[in-house]
């Protein structure tokens, strides 16, 4: 079983150095691609299937102590979050090999392998069990996103692909000093032994500490103030490249808050992290209000709906990270069909701005379907999982409504739901309602068609999935209460880490 | 520890952080190779006092080689980011000229859109 740990993180790897030395643009490539992605994701349902049932695998890579080596920890939390971002990722794969042969589609030759290296970044970033190694997967996902971002090398992705890569490379560079001040306090950069040796430091270090990883992994997770980037940079990519990048970067740097802050404990953070949390959540969503272009306001919402999951945390109970893991594991595959639709959008209409889309409804009504599910489920209405996921979260927050902070968030997580809906009702006007502008005066507007039958397939697969998950709540709910248990319990963590 | 490393962490991280806020991205790709000598200056500070090489003698006599593998790593890293950066400033360069980085388009034309309206 310990195999299949490793193979999440190999596979890809191996593909992606498959897909490279493959010439030419043939279904090879394509082939390569796929198999490493599913044996990645297969493993990964695999392995949340054994740790459910039988407990949390820990893998000494080369057998070295845990002082010195790398450790690959399969606890719950983990594996109940890999395989939705692997499952993810293997729709994605296939919508690209779709939209390929469009203007928007990536170049094969490197999208190909480099999303296998992303896959396996963000396998790594979900099973290490120490900080450096952490930082390796980041580097390993922002590096293959930078190259993603702008290997077309179009002015606008040039442009905002510099804000990306400046913002990342400084947040990267602070990771570094921050792994100096926590081996410098502790003499270790594994989470458990680390955790475990910050407890005993003054209060000053310890929050410092924990100060200094919030605004690394916030940035990451783009919370506010700490966005700028994010809505300026997704939007230019390819679609398919900015699902991936919508559902599952930003949600890495949240992962990594959930297991850090908790396992070492800073709950005295939770006052600032639930007013970052608000801020986050309602510039998001005005934010998103003020754009006329389907992919920046599904952009925006991304900043907006992390702010849901850092109230989860930021509460610092149990119930909190329950709803903080349920809202990750919805969010994901919600946040990628949206703009895999953003994608089927653009390939009907030529353009994704709201002034010039509209009709779609009556002439591509399967894609209104497609459009309405995850955007009723991401405004948070009932029965999609997205009401599960803010329900969780808000009822997380009046459990606990006695502080200013906490009321504050509810407030906002209150207010940005109804934001949402009325952007989602904004897209829902202009583009599926209403004609469509006939005279194609915005420049760069392309007419093209790519395989719209895979395209179509793999979006109608994502909406399925997420439909899925509002079903299936209740089981993941129950998962989601085991992780947040193992992590309110560091104890436990630690010993079988640190044995 | 040595107030000299110390002092030189200090003075990359100061000089690394103002030439980041440049809009060349020249600039800031020397600012990016500065912070990073810092970081993995600091790395070095961060285990402990200076001994014999890692692989010679017994524990007590060597240096603790965890963070000279790590400091290792991280300019491995930053090495090839340096490239990646230069590599965009040169695209940057002969899309528009020079490497300036740009304002996000979109934001001024929503900013000039709001204005407008106010004036009517």
């Amino acid at each position: 079983m310990s195999t299949l740990v490793a193979t999440t993180v190999i596979a890809p790897l191996l593909c992606a150095a498959g897909g490279l030395a493959v010439r030419g643009n043939t279904p090879a490539r394509d082939g390569i691609t796929i198999v490493g992605l599913l044996t990645a994701a297969a493993s990964a349902v695999a392995l949340l299937v054994d740790v459910a049932n039988n407990g949390s695998r820990v893998v000494r890579v080369g057998d070295w102590s845990p002082e010195l080596g790398i450790v690959l920890v399969a606890d719950l939390f983990a594996t109940l979050v890999l395989p939705v971002a692997l499952i993810i990722i293997v729709v994605v794969e296939i919508f690209a090999i779709g939209q390929r042969r469009t203007a928007w589609g990536a170049n094969p030759e490197l999208a190909g392998p480099l999303l296998c290296v992303l896959t396996a970044g963000v396998s790594l970033a979900f099973l290490t069990g120490d900080l450096f190694t952490l930082f390796v997967a980041f580097e390993m996902i922002l590096v293959s996103s930078y190259v993603l971002l702008t290997h077309q090398g179009q002015r606008d992705q040039i442009r905002s692909g510099m804000t990306y890569v400046v913002m990342n490379l400084l947040a990267s560079t602070l990771f570094l000093f921050g792994l100096a001040l926590i081996y410098a306090a502790t003499g270790t950069v594994n989470i458990a032994l680390a955790s475990e040796r910050i407890a005993e430091l003054p209060d000053g270090v310890r929050l410092g500490i924990g100060a200094w990883f919030l605004v690394v992994f916030g940035t990451k997770a783009a919370l506010f103030p700490l966005f700028s980037w994010l809505p300026d940079s997704y939007p230019t990519a390819p679609t398919t490249i900015t699902a991936v990048f919508a559902g599952l970067l930003t949600k890495v740097g949240v992962y990594a808050m959930i297991r850090f802050h908790n396992l070492a404990g800073m709950d005295e953070l939770g006052p600032i992290m639930l007013l970052l949390a608000a801020a986050t959540m309602i510039v998001g969503a005005v934010g998103a209000l003020a754009q006329r272009d389907v992919k920046r306001i599904l952009s925006f919402h991304i900043v907006s709906q992390i702010g849901y999951m850092l109230m989860g945390l930021g509460l610092f109970t149990e119930v909190g990270t329950t709803a903080a893991i349920l809202f990750l594991v919805h969010h994901m595959p919600v946040k990628t069909v949206l703009f895999l639709v953003g994608g089927l959008i653009e390939n009907e209409q030529g353009t994704s701005t709201l002034a010039y889309t509209g009709g779609l409804a009556t002439k591509r009504p399967l894609i209104a379907a497609f459009f309405s599910i995850p955007a009723l489920s991401l405004a948070g209405l009932p029965p999609f999982s997205g009401f599960v996921a803010k329900f969780a979260v808000i009822r997380a927050g009046i459990a606990e409504a006695s502080s200013i902070p906490v009321m504050v968030a509810v407030v906002a997580a209150v207010g940005a739901g109804a934001l949402t809906l009325l952007s989602m009702t904004k897209i829902w006007l202009g583009v599926f309602w209403g004609e469509q502008d006939p005279t194609p005066t915005e420049p760069g507007r392309i007419q093209a068609a790519g395989n719209r039958r895979a395209m179509v397939v793999a979006t109608g697969l994502a909406v399925l999935g997420t439909v899925a998950i509002s079903f299936s709540a209740g089981t993941l709910f129950d998962l989601s209460q085991r992780a947040a248990a193992e992590l309110n319990a560091p104890r436990t963590y630690i010993e079988m880490v640190g044995s | 520890m040595s107030i000299a490393l110390l002092l030189t962490v200090g003075g990359l991280t100061t000089t690394g952080l103002y030439l980041i806020t440049a809009r060349s991205l020249s600039r800031i790709i020397l600012g990016f190779s500065l912070l990073g000598h810092a970081a993995v200056l600091s790395l070095l500070i961060a285990g402990g006092s200076p001994r014999a090489a890692p692989i010679a003698g017994t524990a007590e006599q060597m240096s603790n080689p965890v963070p000279q593998a790590l400091a290792l790593t991280a300019i491995v890293i930053s090495f090839g980011l340096t490239l990646f950066l230069l590599a965009l400033a040169g695209r940057q360069q002969t899309l528009s000229g020079d490497d300036l980085v740009e304002d996000d388009l979109e934001d001024g034309r929503i900013a000039n859109a709001q204005s407008s309206e106010e004036d009517l």
